[in-house]
């Protein structure tokens, strides 16, 4: 067991121990242990095993990012991918294993690969398996070698909430500088919300666990965490990350059951920095871990992971780990300090180590790390003095403390830029964006009283931006005592195995070849040799990377530009992000009742509509020829409720709607209705509709289904534009609408209304308000499908009584809902165009038969000026009819090919076999020497070609007796 | 998520906007020669920089004008439409 005794401040509970397996074994910790560290305290070294060489790998930074100590967690039912065993408490009863390997941890199959490491050199997958053919099996292939966790596919679904936070000051973590920061601004009158990703009882950041083997640094930083959390003004959220930053200060707070996004006024990022590996061969094995990593370990679980330790180190962090260290009872066998000398910030500690009896060697160069047969760290080889004497320790441990990067990723995110300064070793912001403050490490301040301050004149600074106390600039950062970041910890070995990045297993001659192929910049090597891109996203691989380069290249850092820091900063679970469909599919208030009469739906706009409604017994086609034949020759009722639906109000409402469409209004009597053509400026045919006339100062009309809401939209525009003050009601969603159609139609009305249904009192496109099965109802007569036809327009609420009692009134008439098969062809028939299906995005209002529409001596509508410019051109389509032989056995479809003299006469845009006719009709957009009368042919699949005849629409009763019908004759009633 | 002022409702979130479009000066049908015509209908000037721009505020359909530098994505001013467009 390499469990301490108490040590003051851990977190773990010693009472409640945790069983777990890990691996198929049992072990135990207690209740508060993450993952990785009650394998620590069990002496489980290997965590994982390496994307790509299957490398064995154990604790690294013990932050939140290795990609090394992800597990797969089976609890109960569950199976959860990717658990970040670094940071995740463990919990009774799981079972943990770890990902990406074949036959286990420790004896991983797949480790051969880490022999075969020399022929599979950077970029080896692009220029070894491009090949079309043989790509697919190579992806399977890979996919199976390499990869992450495992993803429970009979998962059940997991909902997390997503909630709204607003601040005034927005402070991202909670070590010493955040804390100071909320603490100035809630003083200056500020809310605030402090936001940091450990749990509540880890906050502090650094100042807790990097001690130096003494308690002031913690005592000082819990009394800020008190005073933080007795602050009203200051509202805490723990376990929480802050993962994007959005244009205008919205952030994204990923929580462990919710996604918050914030809107600050202000911002603070006290983010801290990543503790940087060094480079050198074999810096991966499990043993070498980050100094900080196994201060964190100490102090928050009292766990050693190793016994015999040496601290490798440029700073005086270093020093400080080594001071813990021996406070713990390790046995230090070294502190082996890369610099040529002690620093002045360092010297204090280095004369402590010595008189504890332990060594500091300085100039040290790393040349190995080297291991048992089993993985693990052995011993270490380095150099050290100006002789260079080569000394050979034997360890299990080797802590490193040689610098640290700024998590300045949300600072880049929000616009900052950062410069490269060499007395830090580290990039700081240089300029940022209003109302954006960046404090602590993240700003080059290290010393824990210089944070402190650093942090509250962020936080006083971030509060008097948005109004609390008096505006001044920020005072300028206190110079660095030393620098805590060495210039190039990076020790190339002839036999390679250097690691830079150990999500990718990028090394250093894997950088050195990228370059010379020509993948010479940040971005491009990035790209090319993967790294940074795996889950840790560069945290501990980036800047070494930009240092190797930048010698490369012979080049300064600051030249070159780091690669952009996207959102997210870590990893968020899928859940946390997925939501809400947010393009919902609308239901007309009849939908229930389509559902009960067999309705095969399908989508119009973002409606769904009856296609046709299945009788039991029949085919889809018998089904909708049916259909037709009840709307000819009896009755049928068709909910038409996705239509747009709008009043316009006001003394100009007439003005209004004779500049929007074609035709004229002004002199619409009231209670009559007038087909409605709508053009954009270029002359293009976009909506159609009718409108009717409720008074003199009052229009309801309608608009295609799809368009509705753009064009409302639109409307609006127009009228603030023109300054034509008209009130606009879009009132599609409050009406339903539905077409009463057929011989029978004014039949089964007449049995619900009182309304005066004869033809002198209600004609052809009258526009009546009365009431039908005693529900107030707004009625057109228009001839929407070619037949006598009521348009019923009412409040959605009472929309089902209405249709029922229609349906029920029209069951001695054998009256049928239709679906839009239906109406496309009972309209087809008519020879009426559908805009966007007979029309395209360039078909203007000549082309189709629609003079009688365009008035072309108003004043002015939309179109109607480039109308006039066309009307002095040659015609370059046409919208025409055509229909087949009766007993034509292969049918043209959309789109094919009208062919007339051997070229492309044009094409088919809609087409369907009448019932009522007996044959096959269409229309075709075609070139305007095509003439009524003549035969072209048309190309069909498989490149067939069938004849067709053009003629003029409609198909079926050109004269429109049918809808005007006076008294029609009496169908279908019973003798 | 960007924030843009509604000068009737303050600031929203800019899902809640819609844009439509530069405002521009439309010339007289009456007296503009067909190329002039041709040039309002079909050309748009995509130069970046500060245009006037219509946006709707969705949910309550308020109309206006947004003075926004396309370079930079920055709204530098908001306000309600007060007359024909400045030429």
């Amino acid at each position: 067991m390499s469990r301490l005794p108490h040590i003051a401040g851990e977190v773990i509970d010693r009472s409640r121990t945790v069983e777990f397996r890990f691996e198929g074994r049992h072990y135990q910790g207690y209740h508060g242990d993450t993952i990785s560290s009650a394998l620590a305290a069990n002496g489980v070294r290997i965590l994982g095993r390496s994307f790509k060489y299957h490398r064995p790998r154990g604790l690294l930074s013990y932050a939140n990012h290795d990609v090394n100590a992800l597990v797969q967690v089976r609890a109960g039912e569950r199976s959860v991918p990717n658990v970040r065993a670094d940071v995740v408490q463990v919990e009774p009863g799981w079972d943990i294993s770890a990902v990406n390997t074949r036959g286990g941890v420790s004896s991983d199959r797949l480790a051969v690969l880490n022999h075969l490491s020399a022929f599979l050199p950077v970029g080896f997958y692009y220029k070894a398996f491009y090949g079309k053919r043989l790509a697919p099996r190579w992806e399977r292939m890979f996919r199976n070698l390499s990869g992450l966790g495992c993803v429970d596919l009979s998962a059940g679904r997991h909902r997390t909430p997503k909630r709204y936070e607003f601040c005034d000051v927005l402070v991202i973590g909670a070590g010493p500088s955040g804390l100071a920061a909320a603490l100035a601004a809630a003083r200056a009158g500020a809310s605030v919300l402090l936001a940091d990703e450990n749990p509540a009882a880890l906050l502090g950041g650094s100042a807790l666990y990097a001690r130096g083997g003494e308690d002031r640094s913690a005592r000082c930083t819990q009394l800020l965490i008190e005073r933080v959390r007795a602050e009203a003004r200051i509202r805490l959220m723990t376990g929480t990350y802050a993962a994007g930053y959005y244009a205008d200060h919205w952030i994204a707070l990923v929580a462990p059951e919710a996604m918050v996004k914030v809107r600050a006024r202000s911002l603070v990022i006290a983010q801290g920095a990543c503790e940087q590996p060094a480079v050198f061969r074999g810096n991966d094995l499990p043993g070498v871990m980050l100094a900080t990593a196994a201060q964190r370990l100490l102090y928050r679980h009292a766990v050693l992971a190793t016994r015999r330790v040496a601290v490798l180190t440029a700073n005086s962090e270093g020093y400080a780990a080594a001071l813990d260290a021996l406070a713990h009872g390790v046995e230090l066998a070294a502190v082996l300090d890369l610099r040529p000398a002690v620093s002045a910030r360092s010297r204090r500690s280095a004369e402590a180590l010595e008189r504890r009896g332990v060594t500091v060697h300085v100039a040290v160069q790393p040349i190995e790390a080297a291991a048992e047969s089993n993985g693990k760290l052995s011993h270490f080889e380095f150099s050290h003095g100006t002789a260079g004497a080569r000394q050979r320790l034997e360890l299990d441990g080797l802590w490193m403390s040689v610098g640290f990067a700024p998590a300045n990723a949300l600072l880049h995110q929000a616009g900052a830029h950062m410069a490269y300064q060499d007395s830090l070793g580290q990039f700081v912001p240089s300029e940022l964006p209003e109302r954006v403050y960046a404090c602590g490490k993240v700003n080059g301040v290290y010393d824990l009283a210089a944070r402190i301050a650093d942090g509250e004149d962020a936080g006083f600074c971030a509060a008097a931006a948005v109004g609390f106390g008096g505006a001044r600039a920020r005072l300028p950062a206190v110079a660095a005592e030393e620098c805590p970041t060495h210039a190039y910890p990076i020790f190339a070995h002839r036999k390679g195995k250097e690691f830079v990045d150990f999500d990718e297993d990028v090394s250093i001659r894997d950088i050195e070849n990228a370059c010379r192929e020509g993948f010479d910049s940040s971005e491009l090597l990035k790209r090319f040799s993967t790294l940074g891109m795996g889950p840790s996203q560069g945290k501990h691989s980036h800047m070494n990377a930009l240092r190797i380069l930048a010698r490369v290249r012979g080049e300064a850092i600051e030249r070159l530009g780091t690669t952009t820091s996207r959102p997210m900063f870590h990893p968020v679970p899928l859940s946390h992000l997925a939501g809400r469909g947010f393009t919902p599919e609308r239901r007309t208030p009849l939908d229930a009742e389509h559902v009960a009469l067999g309705a095969v739906f399908m989508p119009a706009g973002n409606w769904r509509r009856p296609e046709y409604y299945q009788l039991p017994g029949r085919s889809r086609e018998q089904c909708i020829v049916e259909e037709v034949a009840a709307v000819r020759t009896r009755v049928g009722l068709i909910d038409v409720g996705t239509l747009g639906k709008i009043e316009v109000h006001g003394p100009d409402a007439a003005e209004f709607l004779e500049r929007i469409y074609t035709s004229r209004f002004a002199n619409l009597k009231i209670g009559m209705t007038r087909y409605a053509l709508m053009l954009d400026e270029a002359g293009v045919i976009i909506d159609d509709g009718v409108v009717g006339r409720l008074d003199p100062e009052s229009f309801y009309f309608t608009t295609t289904t799809g368009n509705s809401a753009t064009l409302f939209r639109e409307f609006g525009r127009l009228a603030t534009w023109w300054r034509l003050p008209v009130g606009l009601v879009n009132l599609t969603g409050h009406y339903a609408a539905f077409n009463l159609a057929g011989p029978a139609a004014r039949a089964v009305l007449r049995l619900h209304t009182t309304l005066d249904l004869s033809d002198a009192a209600f004609p052809y496109l009258a526009l009546r308000e009365a009431r039908i099965a005693d529900v107030p109802c707004r009625i057109m007569r228009v001839g929407f499908v070619g037949e006598l036809g009521y348009e019923i327009h009412l409040e959605a609420s009472r929309a089902r009584e209405v249709w029922r009692a229609l349906l029920d009134a029209g069951a001695r008439f054998q009256i049928r809902p239709f679906g839009v098969e239906a109406q496309r062809m009972l309209r087809l028939e008519k020879g009426h165009l559908i805009v966007g299906q007979d029309t395209d995005g360039l078909t203007n209002a000549l082309e189709i038969d629609a003079a009688w529409a365009l008035k072309m001596d108003k004043p002015f509508f939309i179109g109607q000026r480039s109308l006039r410019i066309l009307e002095g051109k040659p015609r370059r389509q046409r919208l025409i009819g055509f229909r087949l032989q009766p007993q034509a056995a292969q049918l043209p479809k959309e789109c094919h090919l009208v062919l007339d003299e051997g070229g492309i006469g044009g094409r088919v845009t809609s087409v369907g076999v009448s019932p009522t006719l007996g044959r096959c009709i269409g229309l075709a957009l075609v070139a305007p020497n095509i003439a009524t009368g003549q035969r072209v042919r048309i190309r069909i699949d498989r490149g067939e070609e069938i004849h067709a005849e053009i003629v003029r629409p409609p198909f079926y009763d050109p004269g429109g007796e049918r809808q005007r019908l006076a008294e029609p004759e009496r169908v279908g009633e019973p003798a | 998520m960007k924030l843009m002022t509604c000068p009737i409702n303050g600031p929203r979130a800019i899902s809640e906007f819609a844009c439509g479009g530069e405002v521009r000066p439309v010339p007289d049908p009456n007296t503009a020669d067909d190329a002039a015509w041709a040039d309002y209908v079909f050309n748009r000037s995509s130069l970046p920089g500060v245009k006037q721009e219509w946006w709707c505020h969705t949910p309550s359909g308020v109309w206006f004008v947004a003075e926004r530098d396309t370079a930079t994505d920055t709204i530098h001013r908001t306000y309600l439409f007060q007359g024909p467009a400045r030429p």
